[in-house]
């Protein structure tokens, strides 16, 4: 359920709803368009020439019917690679976030250095996580994945449990309350947006690390290894709808947490006025 | 039971600066309230007003000095939850409906049921927003969300409301009405308010008596009796002895009668003697 807005009643409501379709379908319309024109251009400059990496659209195409069910295997396994990580940096982010938020020492202390640590690329640590968890152990994969998702989640889950208005706090200090109950009816609902936020980018970083990782070895039916093969074995098609087929899963579990935050903090999305 | 509903004598208040020296916020405030007494603290940013009404809830502990409400230590009285506080931001709750957003003291004191469902209908009827319980705070204007926070204070049906220019944010002509709305509440329920301003036609219209306070450091200057007729109404703002009282309220903000002693609490009305007239 998303809050009605205020007075929109009747005729005038159908109307505006009316109106915001035409507008969402105006405002598609150009990306729309550049995205048709772009892969026109792609289908006529990679042409039908075997071994150009810039694979044509048809061509990805044709690779993907040819190997469909290798694909769906791969893509699954890297799906739970992915999720599994995302799992394990968000449960270990939301902890130490709750850690940092309860001792202030702990906080002037892991919240600078995990600000650094964000800003680092810290997918060049893909091989060594090989190495540590296993080369052909899915873990070794999830702890790529989990420890990109960590930092993000940490940081925004602290700092949305941190900063709750002072004036609430006196409130909550007026009616005599316990701190868990300031946690359970301030903190924790004013860190929702801040959590989901943060999960957001953390699904799309799980399946970044996920992939980048088994292009450093491991099994074989996972999408990183497909691409990898394929691209040694010059079938830039299959390469390509490995490609496609790692961005159209990240963006599936993106819209699924998407989802998740519309149903769990409705008021938010009415508050920050719109979707998305 | 006494009628003192809050009793402020010998209170102080020092901050310590980040250079550690003492900033004196108050000093030697003595200030006694009756119970359904509207009182108004008035003075210049900085006299501390709005830290006087932390110190009467226990926010802000005093640094010398005895606060006591309802006859008990501060402290007590706020574990015993014996006021309501409304802030100048109405501080309610993105994630809340109005209709939760009043609950939530109802919540955290464990009042429930019919009751409580009650209650809230109730407070939120005295401050006419029954229409809008499903509303969140965003699709409110600011004077309503105002009034959903005057609501909150009053859903623990505490006998002292402690405002803290809870209408300094809006603008004149909502703040007009909601005094209305108030003086209307502060009659149905016979509530003691203390009610903190920079306005001195707010003070004047709302009060029984309003506390003049002086800057650096922060005194009770004047306390004037505010002995218009009630209920006040439209026709009182219009009335002579209105404007005579602004006038009064006026000049003893500009210190034209410094030199008068500093009020006993409870003494009668000191006027600005100095004054021409």
């Amino acid at each position: 359920m998303t809050g009605g807005s205020v007075g929109s009643t009747g005729i005038a409501g159908a109307t505006r709803i009316g109106d915001r379709t035409a507008e969402r379908v105006w405002r598609a319309l150009p990306p729309l368009l550049v995205l048709v024109v772009v892969i026109a251009a792609w289908e006529a400059w990679g042409g039908d020439q075997v071994g150009n990496p810039l694979a044509a659209p048809s061509i990805i195409v044709e690779a993907l019917g040819a190997n469909t069910e290798v694909l769906i295997r791969s893509a699954w396994a890297t799906v739970i690679e992915a999720l599994g990580g995302l799992f394990i940096g968000t449960a270990a982010g939301l902890l130490m976030a709750f850690a940092a938020a309860r001792f202030i020492v702990a906080r002037d202390v892991l919240l600078p250095l995990a600000i650094g640590a964000a800003a680092v690329p810290l997918i060049a640590m893909a091989p060594i996580f090989n190495n540590w968890f296993g080369l052909t152990n899915p873990l070794s994969k999830m702890a790529m994945a989990a420890l990109l998702v960590f930092f993000p989640v940490f940081i925004s889950v602290t700092r949305g449990l941190v900063e709750v208005s002072p004036a609430a706090l006196e409130l909550m200090r007026s009616y005599a309350v316990s701190d868990t109950e300031v946690l359970r009816k301030v903190r924790i609902p004013n860190m929702m947006p801040f959590f989901f936020t943060a999960l957001k980018v953390g699904t799309t970083l799980a399946f970044i690390g996920a992939i980048v990782a088994e292009y450093f070895g491991g099994t074989s039916e996972v999408l990183g290894r497909v691409i990898i093969n394929a691209m040694f074995a010059g079938k830039y098609g299959l390469a390509w709808s490995g490609i496609f087929l790692g961005a159209f899963v990240a963006i599936g579990a993106y819209m699924v947490v998407a989802a998740l935050e519309r149903r769990v903090i409705p008021w938010y999305i009415a508050l920050r006025g719109g979707e998305a | 039971m006494t009628d003192i509903v809050v009793s402020l004598s010998a209170v102080s208040k020092t901050f310590l600066t980040r250079e550690g020296e003492g900033t004196v916020a108050l000093e030697a405030i003595d200030l006694d309230i009756r119970s359904g007494e509207f009182i108004s603290l008035i003075g210049p940013s900085g006299c501390g007003k709005s830290t006087l009404l932390r110190i009467v809830g226990d926010l802000i502990e005093p640094s010398q000095g005895r606060v006591e409400v309802n006859g008990k230590p501060a402290p007590q009285a706020r574990q015993d939850r014996d006021y309501g506080i409304v802030f100048q931001a109405p501080v309610l709750f993105d994630w809340r409906t109005v209709e939760a957003n009043v609950r939530l003291p109802l919540e955290v004191t464990g009042i429930k049921g019919s009751e409580r469902d009650q209650r809230i209908r109730e407070m939120l009827d005295l401050v006419e927003l029954g229409g809008f319980v499903r509303h969140y705070p965003h699709q409110l204007s600011g004077g309503m969300q105002q009034r959903v926070a005057i609501a909150r204070a009053l859903a623990l049906q505490p006998a002292l409301l402690l405002m803290d220019e809870p209408f300094g944010a809006l603008d004149e002509m909502t703040r007009e009405r909601l005094n209305a709305e108030v003086l209307r509440i502060w009659q149905a329920t016979g509530k003691t308010i203390i009610f903190v301003t920079h306005s001195i036609p707010e003070a004047v219209f709302l009060s029984t008596r309003v506390v003049v306070m002086s800057a650096r450091p922060g005194r009770i200057s004047h306390v004037i009796d505010i002995d218009l007729p009630q209920p006040r109404t439209e026709e009182t703002r219009e009335s002579e002895r209105y404007y005579d009282l602004v006038t009064e309220v006026r000049e003893a903000l500009r210190g034209r009668a410094v030199e008068s002693t500093p009020i006993r609490p409870g003494a009668a009305r000191t006027r600005a003697e100095g004054s021409f007239g």
